[in-house]
């Protein structure tokens, strides 16, 4: 037996851009345990729900996260509209699958370069932030926002993005494809970036099952679960794949993510190209009265949004279950008889995003 | 001999919703490349001179970014970036933030935003490094006075 040391890993550490802390419990080189300790990015955000009303926490939604902005902001949106029986018209729902898809590659590909690097490769990560800018060009075309966009409201959407501009993001769809398929042969082919993935993490897909993970982690193991395929906003018309792979390791994860960036531009695609006309926003009148619950997916897995409301301006009760949070056992579970030098990797792997977790 | 040739930059997350992180990011990706003024994101807070911090601060972040703080080196600066780092912002009405960075520690450039844009970030610096450099030269001065 080895010497037992503990290693803190965080708040503050350079592969992480979100400060969370773990104590490693090391035997030599060896992780025999791992205790993750939370709370650093807690604000206290669903407590808002005193203090701003029903329209103004659309606002406070899309900033659980910055980088799934949108989707928090549409579940919200869509739960508050399915207590006050609005019917979003067909364009909106359009309207928001394409900003959901474009938002899915931007933080698909952003997670892509953080995890070259964590492994150390700078020029793949560069590269792939390089294209992620031209999809942050297309967003802010848009909506006029970077990474929060505002452009949701309960109801619809605050303004119409114009049919010539979505056909000219058809273009650049092509151009970021072209780049895509550069970097995504670098990591799924490369033989250095394998060496680095491939069998690191492996959970089979019982154990991601018990475990309750969720998202683009559970698809690596081979299960076939995608919250989209509910049929919330337009993926009912929309024909996609559920990307899966067998493996379970970080390789796998990796390969996930990548086919998921082409499948949204896919689905994008489509949804230009059926794209109905018609108004973006439907009046809203009174206040919500009831309870609902959304799932939706998230680029990193299923969300949940429960709302309650009583009938007045202010809601009762905001709760939101991100990805992140089903995915933590999973991380205690992998770095578990890992090498030090795995950790950060492992750690991406589950693509975590702490103030979504903590709020 | 002027430190503003190369700052190097420590960022870290005090609470924010990592809209502005990803902004920080991005300003040293090929688009901003901020690294073309010899500015480098590192890790190690004993290496950097430029502190940027993201997001409000609450009760436990704020003993980390105090020891960030006082692990860099002198001369330093602080660069708020986002309007929650600069007074809390949307939240500053949630039960468990403080406010503005400025709380804890003191601050040089504030850059508002929300999310913060890399071009305004990039702003924001180039003042944080003329600050710095004045911050240096004094430091000389106090030194040549004391011998």
């Amino acid at each position: 037996m080895g010497v037992r040391s503990v290693v803190p890993f965080g708040p503050q550490h350079p592969v992480l851009p979100e400060p969370v802390h773990l104590d490693l419990v090391l035997e030599d080189e060896k992780v025999v345990d791992a205790i993750p300790s939370i709370g650093f990015i807690h604000r206290g955000l669903e407590k808002l729900v005193d203090k701003k009303d029903f329209q103004e926490m659309v606002y406070v939604a899309e900033r659980i996260c910055g980088i799934c902005s949108f989707g928090h902001g549409f579940g919200y949106c869509d739960a508050v509209e399915h207590i006050m029986n609005i019917e979003t018209s067909e364009r909106t729902q359009y309207l928001r699958t394409i900003l959901f898809e474009l938002s899915r590659m931007h933080s698909h590909i952003l997670w892509l370069g953080l995890l070259a690097d964590a492994f150390g490769f700078e020029s793949l990560f560069m590269d792939s932030w390089r294209v992620r800018e031209k999809i942050l060009d297309m967003l802010e075309c848009a909506t006029g926002g970077r990474v929060i966009f505002s452009i949701l409201k309960v109801g619809g959407l605050r303004r119409d993005i114009p049919n010539d501009m979505l056909k000219s993001f058809l273009k650049t769809l092509e151009d970021v494809e072209k780049d895509l398929e550069v970097i995504i042969r670098t990591f799924l082919n490369d033989y250095a970036v394998k060496s680095r993935l491939c069998g690191v993490g492996v959970l089979s897909s019982e154990e991601v099952e018990e475990l309750g993970c969720c998202g683009p982690f559970l698809r690596a193991s081979g299960v076939r679960r995608d919250s989209r395929k509910l049929g919330y906003a337009a993926y009912d018309d929309i024909d996609f794949e559920i990307i899966t792979h067998t493996d379970g390791d970080t390789y796998a994860r990796t390969y996930v993510r990548a086919m998921e960036i082409l499948q949204s531009a896919k689905i994008i695609r489509q949804a230009i190209e059926m794209l109905p006309d018609g108004p973006i926003e439907m009046p809203v009148k009174g206040f919500p009265d009831g309870e609902y619950m959304t799932r939706i997916e998230q680029p990193r897995g299923e969300a949940c949004y429960y709302i309650k409301a009583n009938g007045k301006k202010f809601l009762q009760r905001m709760r939101v279950r991100t990805p992140t949070f089903a995915n933590i056992p999973a991380l205690t579970r992998t770095l578990r008889g890992c090498e030090l030098a795995d950790v950060p990797i492992l750690i991406l792997a589950i693509d975590p995003c702490i103030s979504c977790t903590e709020r | 001999m002027q430190i503003s040739k190369s700052p190097w930059l420590l960022h870290y997350d005090a609470s924010s919703c990592n809209g502005c992180d990803i902004e920080v990011l991005a300003s040293t990706t090929p688009r901003f490349d901020v690294e073309r003024f010899g500015i480098i994101n590192t890790g190690n807070p004993k290496h950097a001179d430029i502190l940027v911090v993201t997001g409000g601060v609450n009760n436990q972040t704020r003993m980390v970014l105090k020891q960030l703080y006082s692990q860099m080196p002198d001369p330093k600066v602080v660069v708020a970036a986002g309007i929650c780092a600069c007074d809390g912002g949307i939240f500053k009405e949630c039960y468990n933030i403080s406010g503005g960075i400025d709380t804890v520690i003191p601050v040089d450039v504030y850059v508002p935003g929300c999310a913060v844009r890399p071009e305004a970030l990039i702003d924001g610096i180039v003042k944080a490094i003329a600050i710095l450099d004045e911050k240096r030269s004094k430091q000389l001065i106090m030194k040549q006075k004391t011998g």
